[in-house]
């Protein structure tokens, strides 16, 4: 049945895959796209990059993170659940060509969303780069499935704990100070990570994609909540992104757009902590 | 009792009505309605009907409800209109019917007050169709049984479509990129001028014709054009409506608590956010809220902020910025004076000029004064800024109500759709074809902005075309 949860694991600390049964997105999901979805009738809209889809199966994967009150709600389903709404694909794929060589660079749960790019970039044969990041080893996410694609991997965390002790951006300034070549940056990670990317390569002229995480509702244009400034133009996510040109976004008011709500997340998830009996 | 003038129609008193989403205008009672019958003239030659979109049969409905054959009346009705409780309610009749009512003086910009209130008989008459379950008359013939129509789109002219097909034996699925149908009616339109109860049986209805919805299907991404006449239907009807909100484009415009009125008003009637934490979706509605813009969605965006306000315990201080005067407001006279009633405050002749914010919310809006000039191409009076006259007002929540763009998710993926240069469909407007054989379209993404009415106008004519080119094979 569409919208049935077929499978929910944890990835990590607080990131969870999860599969769910869509015939009509199954067909059409490309790299770069998203979906809407509801977990129940009083859920939010939340919008979540599609990791990857099986057409055989009429199956989505999504990896996300329990990061506020409507993903941990998301993260409490099991298998056999019936999501209240699922729609999509939505916004436009990432435009795959053969480049040469690329670098893509995740942080935090936008690791899951940069590999279905990085898969695609590389079956049309480019050379391709992958930094990721985290805080610790927990967090740096399919791993395995990442090493399958890239040409060279990097991983960073924050403590030490794997990889090289630093941030994604420290790698990627040392790359693009030796390798001059690069033709194109991919990054998807939290804003503040996308910003500092956004900064090393305007340095060094190289063009560079970021997916932007906006607040949405219905993801179809029809509300511009998700309205961002490229340039001096108003554009919305949902519709001419989520992709953007890294250099031309205005990151300021992406950052206050995205904590409109920031009083509200704190109120709901104290209630939720109060329903589930723990104390806060 | 002085039968020039119309009966008046109970209402929930301002006091009352804000302090809940429920229903203000009570329409008639049978007695009312039975005295503001009894003042239609039934004119010889009855100009009413020619100001209605779908061409209701005005004079004789009337005349059947003053003769308490309200099934008559409610199937005179229904033979035109499949939604008289909604159109009862929502339709401008003070533009349509009513303004072309004997009773109103030739080249008036609406209808006077004297004009039989042909809305609020219409809406006795289908809340009376609803309430006893009156089936529609129709003769459902075998002509059509396999024939299949999608339409995209459950707003006015979807569900509009999707009757007129259904009643003739056609077999019909809507497809809805949200998660509930209704389109308009259920995001844009608040329950406190359509009560949802009303919407859920016109749409029942249409299910109890054959007519089946498939939601969170986004037309243009899930399902290509082709791939519905793959999957077997016979023609399309695109009922996409108008999608994107437009913005002013003035400094500012983009810090936080600033919406569309779109975004606004779907926050709150699709997602039921004046319900948070119990629905999840969170809105933000401070204690100065200014609305910019004069049509009926400023109206609604104004007068559910101030049932926000009100359950938050906050004085009622909601301003609408309109930079034409009264006269010029877009809006129904009904909602004017509703949202005058429930404390709302007017600017006229002011033009947002920038938003200011702290910490990145926004805090104030700097405006300018206006005057009206020239008339623009739309034959109204041109504003024009007062040079120096900049003032500033405290604004903590601010809803951008002016105006609606064509959506373009379906048609940037269908080169084969031709649209004209603000991205609405081209269609001939006899038969509402689009550029592509089958495929038929209506409502806002052929028109503009336009009213229910309007749309359903449209999906009826596209409707006729489509059941005529299964003849013609």
């Amino acid at each position: 049945m569409d919208k049935q949860v077929i499978s929910i694991d944890k990835v990590s600390e607080n990131i969870k895959r999860i599969v769910i049964k869509s015939r009509y997105i199954s067909d059409k999901a490309l790299p770069g796209q998203f979906l809407v979805l509801m977990t129940n009738e009083q859920s939010e809209r939340i919008p979540l990059t599609i990791v990857s889809a099986d057409k055989t199966d009429e199956t989505i994967t999504l990896i996300f993170q329990e990061a506020g009150f409507s993903t941990k709600e998301l993260g409490r389903v099991i298998p056999g659940d019936r999501l209240f709404s699922l729609a999509g694909p939505l916004g436009h794929a990432t435009h795959i060509d053969k480049l040469g060589r690329v670098i893509l660079v995740g942080g935090g749960v936008g690791i899951a969303e940069i590999y279905p790019v990085a898969k695609a970039f590389k079956d049309v044969g480019n050379e391709v780069t992958v930094i990721v990041g985290g805080r610790n080893k927990d967090l740096l996410i399919l791993k395995d499935e990442i090493a399958t694609v890239a040409d060279r991997f990097i991983l960073m965390t924050d403590d030490g704990s794997y990889g090289r002790k630093g941030y994604t951006t420290d790698a990627l300034s040392e790359l693009l100070k030796e390798e001059k070549d690069c033709r194109l940056v991919y990054a998807v990670g939290p804003v503040l990570m996308m910003q500092r990317v956004a900064g090393i390569t305007e340095k060094y002229k190289v063009k560079t994609l970021v997916s932007l995480n906006t607040l949405m509702v219905d993801g179809t244009g029809m509300c511009g909540c998700c309205r961002v400034k490229i340039g001096n133009e108003i554009r919305f996510a949902c519709v001419d992104g989520p992709e953007f040109d890294a250099h031309e976004v205005d990151w300021q008011e992406l950052i206050w757009r995205n904590s409109t709500y920031i009083e509200q997340e704190e109120h709901i998830c104290r209630l939720d902590l109060k329903l589930k009996g723990v104390d806060s | 009792m002085d039968r020039k003038l119309p009966v008046k129609w109970a209402e929930l008193s301002s006091q009352e009505r804000v302090m809940s989403f429920d229903e203000v205008s009570l329409g008639y009672t049978e007695e009312q309605v039975l005295k503001e019958a009894a003042r239609c003239l039934q004119c010889e030659d009855p100009q009413c009907s020619k100001g209605c979109p779908v061409g209701i049969d005005i004079k004789s409905f009337i005349y059947h409800v003053t003769q308490r054959e309200y099934n008559k009346a409610y199937n005179i009705i229904r033979a035109r209109n499949d939604f008289p409780s909604i159109c009862g309610r929502v339709c401008p009749s003070e533009y349509q019917c009513r303004k072309s009512c004997i009773l109103t003086k030739k080249n008036s910009p609406f209808a006077d007050e004297k004009a039989i209130n042909i809305h609020l008989i219409e809406r006795f008459v289908g809340d009376y169709g609803r309430k006893n379950k009156i089936p529609k008359n129709i003769k459902v013939t075998e002509k059509y049984k396999n024939k299949k129509v999608a339409v995209i789109g459950s707003g006015p002219a979807g569900l509009c479509a999707a009757g007129e097909l259904a009643s003739s034996g056609v077999k019909v699925v809507i497809f809805e990129a949200l998660h509930k149908p209704g389109g308009v009616l259920v995001y844009g339109i608040p329950p406190f001028r359509l009560p949802r109860d009303v919407l859920a049986h016109e749409i029942k209805t249409l299910q109890a014709l054959g007519v089946e919805i498939k939601t969170d299907i986004v037309a243009g991404r899930a399902v290509l054009l082709d791939e519905f006449f793959a999957d077997g239907f016979d023609a399309v009807f695109l009922g996409l409506g108008a999608g994107i909100p437009g913005f002013l484009g003035v400094p500012g415009e983009n810090l936080a608590n600033i919406y569309s009125a779109n975004e606004f008003l779907t926050r709150v009637n699709l997602m039921s956010a004046h319900k948070f934490p119990e629905y999840r979706t969170p809105i933000n509605v401070g204690r100065h809220v200014v609305i910019v813009g004069g049509g009926n969605t400023a109206m609604d965006a104004a007068r559910t902020a101030v049932r926000i306000q009100k359950s938050k315990g906050y004085e009622i201080n909601v301003k609408i910025v309109y930079r034409r005067t009264e006269k010029e407001l877009p809006a129904r006279r009904f909602e004017i004076g509703h949202a005058y009633e429930e404390g709302i405050i007017f600017k006229f002749l002011t033009l947002p000029a920038e938003f200011e914010g702290l910490d990145g919310r926004v805090s104030k809006i700097k405006c300018l004064e206006c005057r009206l000039g020239e008339p623009d191409e739309s034959g109204r009076m041109r504003p024009e800024k007062i040079p120096g006259s900049e003032f500033i007002m405290p604004c903590d929540t601010a809803v951008i109500a002016v105006g609606l763009g064509a959506n373009k998710v379906l048609t940037s993926v269908t080169p084969s759709i031709k649209t004209d240069r603000w991205g609405d469909i081209i269609i001939d407007p006899n038969t509402m074809a689009t550029s592509v054989k089958n495929v038929f379209a209506g409502g806002d993404i052929v028109g503009g902005e336009g009213t229910v009415i309007e749309a359903m106008g449209m999906a009826k004519r596209a409707a006729v075309s489509i059941l005529r080119s299964f003849d013609d094979k």
